[in-house]
C-alpha cells in the first residue's frame, strides 16, 4: 500500500510537466494519452480526432455507439490493449469493411487513438 | 374617410404577410447538419437558408423521405430515432426513438405508412405516417439495410449478415406477408430501386457483384449481375461505404460504384451486361443522373473526398473535375436540374453549381452539412 503511494506520488511531476508542455486538448481526462502524444503535433492531433469524429464515425457512429461497424465504446475495448487496437486501425479486419488505416496513420498515431477510444474521451 | 384611411394602412400593413404566409414546398429541401444534430430548411429556386430545426439526436448518416404533399420530411437517425418535421413551419411535429440505431428509412406508395431498416436491433419498424404509431414490427436477425418502396405497398431491404433479400406486402398493414431470398451474395451493404419500381438490386461488400430481382417476375428469384468486376484483382482499402439510392440511369445505362476499385461500372438496362468502366479519382461514393441523364456525378471516400467528377453518359467519358473542397459528402440536383447544390463538410458550407457551366452560382453556410434531400423526392418511387 505505502509502495504504491510512493510511486504515485513521485510519478506526478512528470506527468504535470508533460501536460503542461502540451498544447491543451478539447476532451478532458486525458492526461495518459496526451503524454503519449509528444511526438504528434498539435496539428495532426486536431485532423486525427476529426478523422475519427467524422470518418472512423461514418461506420462506427458520431458517437460512436456503432453503425454497420461495431461500438467502440471503452467497455467493450476493456479486453484488448491499446496495441492489439492499432493493429485492428492498421491492417483492418479481412473479409468485413473495416479498412487498413496504415497509409494514411503512423504505428503510433493509431496507438495514440487507440487509447483515446479505450477512454472514452470522444464518446459523447 | 378616418376610418377608411386606417383600414388603407391595416391593408398595407398585413398584405405582405398574408401573401407570404401561403407557399407550396416544391422548391424546399432539406440539409442535414449531421454533428449537430440540426436541419435547414432551405429554398433551391432562392438558393437561400429559410430556418433551422434542432434537436434530431445523432445525425451521422441521416437520411429523410417526404409525405406525399411535400410538406412534411420523415428523418431517420443514426441513433434510432425517427422525427417527423413540417417544412412550412420548420417545426418538429413527431419524433419516436424505434430502435438503438438505424440506418434509412422508405414511404409506402400509399403514402401511409413509414419504414425503418435498423441495424440494432436489426429489421424493419413501420409507423403509420400521421401519428408514427408502430403498426408493424419485423425483426430479421441481422443488420437491416438497403430498405426502398415499391408499387404495390410493399418494401424491400437486404440483410447484411446473412445475405437475403426480404420483399414486405403491406397491402393489410396488420399482417406483412413477407418472401424471403436467400444466399444473394456476402455482406449487401445497400440496394437501390429503379425508378419505375421494377428492379432493385443490392450492392455486395463481400464479394465482386450485385443482386438483382426483378420486381415484375419474382418468381424467377435473384439473379447475379456484373459477377466477378474485379477479376480476382486485390482490392483497395475502401474508407467510406458507396451508397446506392442515388441511382443513376441515363440513356438506357446505369451507371454504380465499384467496390474496393476507383471505378465507375457501366450497365445495360435491357440485358444487364457489364457495357464499360470509367477510371474515376478514387473511391465513387455516390454516383447520380442529373435530372435529364446528360450528366453523372460522382464524389468520392476519404482521403480523396475533396473532388467531383463529372461523366457524360453519351461517350462514358469524364468532362469534368473540380474540387470544392474536402468532404464533399452529397450532391443533389434541383428539380430540373439546372443546378447541382454540394455538402462540402470540412469548410463548413453548402455550394451550388450550375450544371451547364460548371461556375459556382451561390454558397451557404452550414455545419457539417451531409445529406441534402429536395421535396421533388416526394412523388418519387424508391426515394
Amino acid at each position: 500500500m505505502k509502495a504504491w503511494v510512493l510511486s504515485s506520488w513521485t510519478r506526478w511531476p512528470a506527468l504535470k510537466r508533460a501536460a503542461i508542455l502540451l498544447p491543451p486538448l478539447a476532451f478532458a481526462g486525458s492526461l495518459s494519452a496526451a503524454s503519449m502524444a509528444g511526438d504528434i503535433s498539435a496539428a495532426r492531433q486536431g485532423e486525427l480526432l476529426y478523422v475519427l469524429e467524422q470518418d472512423c464515425g461514418s461506420c462506427h457512429g458520431l458517437t460512436l455507439k456503432g453503425g454497420l461497424g461495431p461500438a467502440l465504446l471503452p467497455d467493450l475495448l476493456k479486453d484488448r490493449n491499446a496495441e492489439e487496437l492499432a493493429e485492428t486501425i492498421l491492417d483492418g479486419v479481412p473479409g468485413t469493411p473495416m479498412p487498413p488505416w496504415r497509409p494514411l496513420m503512423k504505428p503510433h498515431e493509431a496507438v495514440w487513438l487507440a487509447k483515446i477510444l479505450k477512454k472514452g474521451d470522444m464518446v459523447k | 374617410m378616418k376610418m377608411w384611411a386606417h383600414l388603407a394602412v391595416f391593408m398595407v400593413v398585413i398584405s405582405p404577410v398574408q401573401a407570404d404566409s401561403l407557399r407550396g414546398t416544391g422548391d424546399m429541401g432539406i440539409v442535414v447538419e449531421r454533428a449537430t444534430g440540426s436541419l435547414l430548411v432551405v429554398e433551391n429556386t432562392t438558393r437561400t437558408e429559410l430556418a433551422r430545426i434542432e434537436g434530431l439526436g445523432d445525425l451521422s448518416h441521416a437520411s429523410l423521405v417526404y409525405s406525399r404533399d411535400a410538406r412534411f420530411a420523415f428523418i431517420f437517425g443514426r441513433d434510432g430515432g425517427l422525427t417527423k418535421v413540417d417544412l412550412l413551419t420548420a417545426k418538429i411535429v413527431g419524433r419516436t426513438m424505434q430502435s438503438g440505431n438505424s440506418i434509412g428509412g422508405a414511404i409506402s406508395q400509399d403514402g401511409t405508412l413509414v419504414a425503418v431498416s435498423n441495424y440494432e436491433p436489426g429489421g424493419v419498424k413501420i409507423f403509420n405516417s400521421q401519428t408514427l404509431e408502430l403498426v408493424a414490427d419485423i425483426p430479421t436477425g441481422s443488420k437491416t439495410v438497403g430498405l426502398v418502396d415499391v408499387p404495390g405497398n410493399r418494401f424491400v431491404f437486404s440483410l447484411y449478415d446473412t445475405g437475403e433479400i426480404w420483399v414486405a406486402d403491406m397491402s393489410n398493414p396488420k399482417a406483412p406477408k413477407i418472401t424471403k431470398f436467400e444466399d444473394i451474395g456476402l455482406l449487401p451493404y445497400d440496394a437501390l430501386v429503379t425508378g419505375d419500381g421494377r428492379y432493385y438490386i443490392a450492392g455486395l461488400f463481400g464479394e465482386d457483384g450485385m443482386a438483382l430481382l426483378d420486381m415484375w417476375n419474382l418468381d424467377k428469384g435473384v439473379r447475379r449481375i456484373l459477377d466477378n468486376y474485379g477479376r480476382g484483382e486485390e482490392k483497395l482499402p475502401v474508407y467510406k461505404m458507396p451508397h446506392l439510392e442515388g441511382w443513376a440511369i441515363a440513356d438506357g445505362k446505369a451507371f454504380v460504384p465499384a467496390v474496393g476499385r476507383h471505378e465507375v461500372l457501366v450497365v445495360d438496362t435491357s440485358t444487364w451486361q457489364e457495357v464499360g468502366r470509367i477510371k474515376a479519382h478514387g473511391q465513387p461514393v455516390f454516383v447520380m443522373a442529373q435530372p435529364d441523364g446528360r450528366q453523372v456525378w460522382v464524389n468520392f471516400a476519404y482521403p480523396l473526398n475533396d473532388t467531383i467528377q463529372v461523366i457524360d453518359t453519351q461517350n462514358l467519358k469524364i468532362i469534368k473535375t473540380m474540387t470544392p473542397g474536402k468532404g464533399v459528402l452529397h450532391m443533389e440536383f434541383t428539380p430540373r436540374g439546372e443546378d447541382v447544390w454540394m455538402s462540402v463538410r470540412d469548410k463548413d458550407v453548402i455550394k451550388v453549381f450550375d450544371t451547364a457551366t460548371f461556375e459556382q452560382k451561390s454558397e451557404l453556410p452550414a455545419k457539417k452539412p451531409s445529406g441534402i434531400f429536395f421535396t421533388w423526392r416526394a412523388g418519387r418511387i424508391g426515394l
